[in-house]
């Protein structure tokens, strides 16, 4: 018996009977014998609640969460308490893609609106349903690119985005036969416009992918890029944390083709790196080539307005190796965090979290600086996220940092430093973390 | 749920100047974003909900209610194992020690976190008998893809360039295919035997040197275990192909017979299905990806390693075929699978996937007399039904018949979710049922008496039955309207 297993050795005996067998082995009676486990599985014992409850605790007691001044595309935003209360509803946590549309209302609305909100945010004027995370949506839009083009298999990528994004864009771009090529930044920092254009004026590249603020904290300044690239039917594709779009000039306002990136920093928790959620978004033109689920509007039989999932012909369970992605997932609870977390914040709210965080990073700075041992490696404006050179060892800052509590931030060299502050993060805390630098 | 549309959005509920947050005040005198350039600041408006925290609070609840999920009701949606969802599982990922750590902080402060991903792995690679499993994929699909990235970096290193092709069969999941095409392989179909297995006749002929290795999921899409396996898995060897796994249907296999004892090189699972973690309205999923001996220096970086010492280090290995992911995946749903994971235990494992198949069998026994089953014998976790027999209104040639999208529709307002519908695609009216194991008898003795009285409706009054359904929130929807309208966002003015 199993508390997950309703079944008594009455139901399991009748139950044999209603379909002719004797017992449970009878049901694999067609499996070839040497194919079938011999011994039992090599695993420990079923565990009671109590039991699973003190070996998490244990797991937990080897954790150590610090007060976080690491970015790096995971941002420690705060994430009102009435969101995961609206998440752990279990109509909403225990459904599936909403196939049954009159019975998922919930999930279909939600969506909608999630759409919605990172239409309006990204500038945009249309967004999928969500993809996994910000660096797979950004191979998806590499891929849109291309397959938009339909002749052009390039795809330039600006060497300011993030590492580890870019390093996923790699491996599909391999697999997936594209013709990636990684444009180096310019000595400030920022994206080689120099650069760019001679490689778009080749008339061979299908899509540019640049981002905002970039990997090093820095704000780009995107003027005329749009235009350059579509003078060359190029695609422009700018990846963002969403959260920054509050106050930046957003994708569609630089007259961007494709918005990607993770929407993370819109409130969700840290989590050791997931579960996160990706964006993309674009415009109406394009969307037939847009990867992942979509929500529209419709009416039911009594001519309610209602929500579906539509433009499946994209999709693979309809067109199977000629979809325009293999992604199956709409990141839905990720979605409902999203959606809730704007819903709270408004215009006034994300505006307040983008000036605090400002404000944070910049006398977080200034502070470092004052301290003689820090220079920072670029001129250029930043957000809320900073490089700076340190004139020690950075492993040895970060590991003396973490044994008083604070995640100094995430290492680049052995002696640069990439540092983010959010609107969380107290003038007691930064103190505290200048302190430990001295 | 219950039956009254709620219907709102929340922009529909927005009035000027209500707030719905709070945020420390800044104490650091700095000069905010408006210092930036003009050019770089937003000027579009920026037209989010302005709304209280109970307006907030009110609507998502309400929203719920026009919602269904597993813990509302039986869910037999074929080829998703829409199991129970235990309530620790959320508890134990919800715990601040790992929804506090950032994801860049130093392994020492995260040994914890690690030790259960390095343990997940193990256990996962004892489940199904592989040598070692990532878990950084972030869904089914996206396994399937790192799966297959391992099979083509498998043939480069070897410097085998020519395998560019990959073998499908004809009633596989629509992200094979798909995946594949991602990955840059060309998809060659296999096709179904009339008892609806992989032709072994049809196989031969495909097998080359340009074959990259085959994807199969075994039981089948159908609830089919595939007895030819061993044959199968040798052929496509002996060719130098490699056998994909597409683990979303090992439920039924748990504890009886494992993908590395069938003769699988690669696979992945599905941790959302199997291993219980919640479906959250589409994801977040989670696929790990299990690989035989000679093929775990291939698996994506990030990887997790147990020293010597017994702690725990994160390394990018040289030999790995690139990063999925930038960090370790969807971790909070890894925890999930692992609290599940020792909740089942050894034993508990070996027994969910026989009660699972006790379940498809005791459904599929007791229905046959009201809908088509095409396929006699013994399935696994899941059944395909062809539709309603004929002589219940389902006579497949006659353009008013009662379809399987109306007995599905039917179910919803008998309080059932409907099973999977026109999947696979080798009949017309296919009808998927899944069970799992967490339901009971009394559960599965309802949803037959309610299948058998929509067959007797769809005889004596097809008409209401094509009319359902009845009962829910909202009426049957427009789904040609969606397309044309192409409304995807709230329309403001």
């Amino acid at each position: 018996m199993h508390r997950y297993f309703p079944h008594t050795d009455s139901d399991i005996a009748e139950m044999l009977k209603a379909v002719g067998l004797q017992k449970l082995e009878d049901l694999y009676a067609e499996v070839p014998e040497e194919l079938k486990l011999s011994g039992e599985l090599k695993l420990p014992e079923s565990k009671s609640e109590a039991e699973i409850r003190k070996i998490f605790e244990e797991l937990a007691a080897h954790n150590k969460p610090l007060t976080c001044f690491a970015g790096a595309g995971a941002y420690d935003h705060y994430t009102p308490s009435l969101i995961p209360y609206i998440a752990s509803r279990s109509e909403f946590s225990t459904s599936y893609t909403p196939y049954q549309a009159e019975i998922s209302q919930g999930t279909l609305m939600y969506i909608f609106e999630y759409q919605t909100l990172m239409a309006e945010l990204t500038g945009m004027e249309v967004s999928n349903a969500s993809m996994y995370d910000g660096s797979t949506a950004t191979a998806e839009a590499m891929m849109m690119a291309c397959a938009a083009s339909k002749k052009r298999n390039k795809v330039l990528m600006s060497a300011t985005l993030n590492p580890r994004v870019k390093d996923v864009v790699k491996t599909y771009a391999h697999f997936h036969g594209v013709d990636l090529e990684e444009v180096d930044a310019a000595s400030n920092g920022l994206i080689n416009r120099e650069a760019i254009s001679s490689k778009l004026s080749a008339d061979d590249v299908a899509g540019l992918i640049v981002s905002q603020p970039n990997f090093f904290g820095l704000v780009e300044d995107f003027s005329g890029l749009a235009d350059e690239c579509h003078a060359h039917k190029t695609l422009l594709t700018i990846n963002s944390p969403a959260s920054t779009l509050g106050a930046l000039k957003s994708p569609g306002e630089w007259g961007a083709d494709i918005a990607c990136g993770d929407a993370q920093s819109l409130g969700l928790p840290l989590n050791y790196g997931g579960p996160y959620i990706g964006y993309l978004c674009t415009s109406n033109s394009l969307i037939r080539k847009m990867p992942g689920r979509i929500v529209g509007q419709t009416v039911d039989a009594e001519g309610k307005r209602t929500f579906v999932l539509t433009m499946q012909a994209r999709e693979q369970h309809i067109r199977r190796e000629k979809a325009t992605s293999n992604i199956c997932t709409s990141q839905g609870m990720m979605c409902l965090y999203v959606a809730a977390y704007l819903s709270l914040m408004g215009p006034k709210g994300l505006r307040e979290v983008n000036d605090n965080s400002f404000k944070a990073a910049h006398y977080l700075c200034k502070k470092l600086l004052q301290t003689g041992r820090f220079k920072l490696v670029f001129d250029a404006p930043f957000f809320n996220e900073f490089c700076l050179e340190y004139s020690g060892d950075v492993d040895g800052l970060i590991k003396k940092c973490a044994q008083e509590g604070v995640l100094a931030g995430v290492k680049i060299d052995d002696h640069k430093i990439l540092i983010a502050a959010t609107e969380k993060r107290t003038k007691e805390e930064i103190d505290h973390f200048v302190e430990l630098t001295k | 749920m219950n039956n009254v549309y709620y219907g709102k959005l929340i922009f529909e509920l927005s009035r000027p100047g209500r707030i719905g947050y709070s945020i420390p005040k800044d104490h650091t005198g700095e000069e905010g974003f408006a210092a930036l350039p003009d050019s770089v600041l937003r000027k579009s408006p920026l037209r989010l909900p302005e709304a209280d925290e109970q307006t907030v609070a009110r609507h998502y609840t309400n929203m719920s209610n026009n919602n269904f999920g597993v813990d509302t009701g039986f869910y037999p949606l074929g080829s998703c194992t829409m199991k129970y969802n235990p309530k620790i599982n959320e508890e134990m990922a919800s715990l601040p020690a790992f929804t506090q750590l950032h994801p860049a902080q130093p392994a020492s402060t995260a040994q914890g976190a690690l030790a259960l991903y390095y343990e997940t792995q193990r256990a996962l690679s004892e489940v199904a008998g592989m040598e070692a499993f990532t878990l950084n994929p972030f869904a089914g699909a996206h396994g399937e893809l790192t799966g297959l990235m391992v099979i083509r970096t498998y043939h480069e290193r070897r410097g085998d360039t020519k395998r560019t092709k990959i073998i499908v069969p004809d009633s596989a999941h629509g992200t094979n295919p798909a995946s594949a095409a991602v990955c840059g392989l060309q998809i060659v179909e296999v096709k179904s035997t009339p008892q609806g297995t992989v032709d072994v006749e049809d196989l031969k002929p495909l097998l080359g040197d340009d074959i990259a290795g085959m994807m199969m999921t075994n039981p089948n899409t159908l609830g089919i275990f595939e007895t030819k396996i061993p044959e199968i898995a040798k052929l496509v060897h002996e060719c130098g192909g490699l056998m994909y796994y597409d683990g979303a249907n090992l439920n039924p296999m748990l504890g009886v017979c494992r993908p590395g004892d069938m003769g699988f090189d690669v696979m992945h699972i599905n941790l959302h299905k199997t291993f219980s973690t919640p479906h959250g309205g589409g994801g977040p999923g989670s696929g790990p990806v299990g690989v035989r001996k000679g093929l775990e220096d291939y698996l994506p970086n990030p990887q997790v390693v147990k020293k010597s010492d017994g702690t725990f280090a994160i390394e990018y290995g040289n030999e790995a075929l690139g990063s999925v992911s930038p960090h370790f995946g969807n971790y909070a749903i890894i925890i999930r699978a692992y609290a599940y994971l020792l909740s089942l235990g050894r034993d508990g494992i070996a027994r969910a996937g026989k009660l699972a198949v006790l379940n498809a069998n005791y459904i599929k026994e007791a229905l046959k007399s009201h809908y088509l089953l095409p396929i006699e014998g013994l399935c696994k976790h899941e059944f395909v039904f062809d539709g309603l027999r004929p002589e219940y209104g389902g006579d497949h040639h006659d353009d008013a018949h009662v379809t399987t999208l109306d007995v599905a529709k039917r179910l919803l307002d008998y309080g059932f979710h409907a099973p999977t519908i026109y999947f696979p695609l080798l009949f017309h009216e296919a009808l998927m049922i899944e069970p799992t194991e967490t339901e009971s008898k009394d559960t599965l003795d309802d949803f037959i008496t309610v299948m058998k009285k929509i067959a007797e409706e769809a005889k004596s009054d097809p008409a209401f039955v094509k009319a359902s359904p009845h009962s829910t929130p909202v009426r049957r929807l427009d789904d040609v309207r969606a397309v044309k309208d192409a409304i995807f966002r709230f329309q403001f003015d």
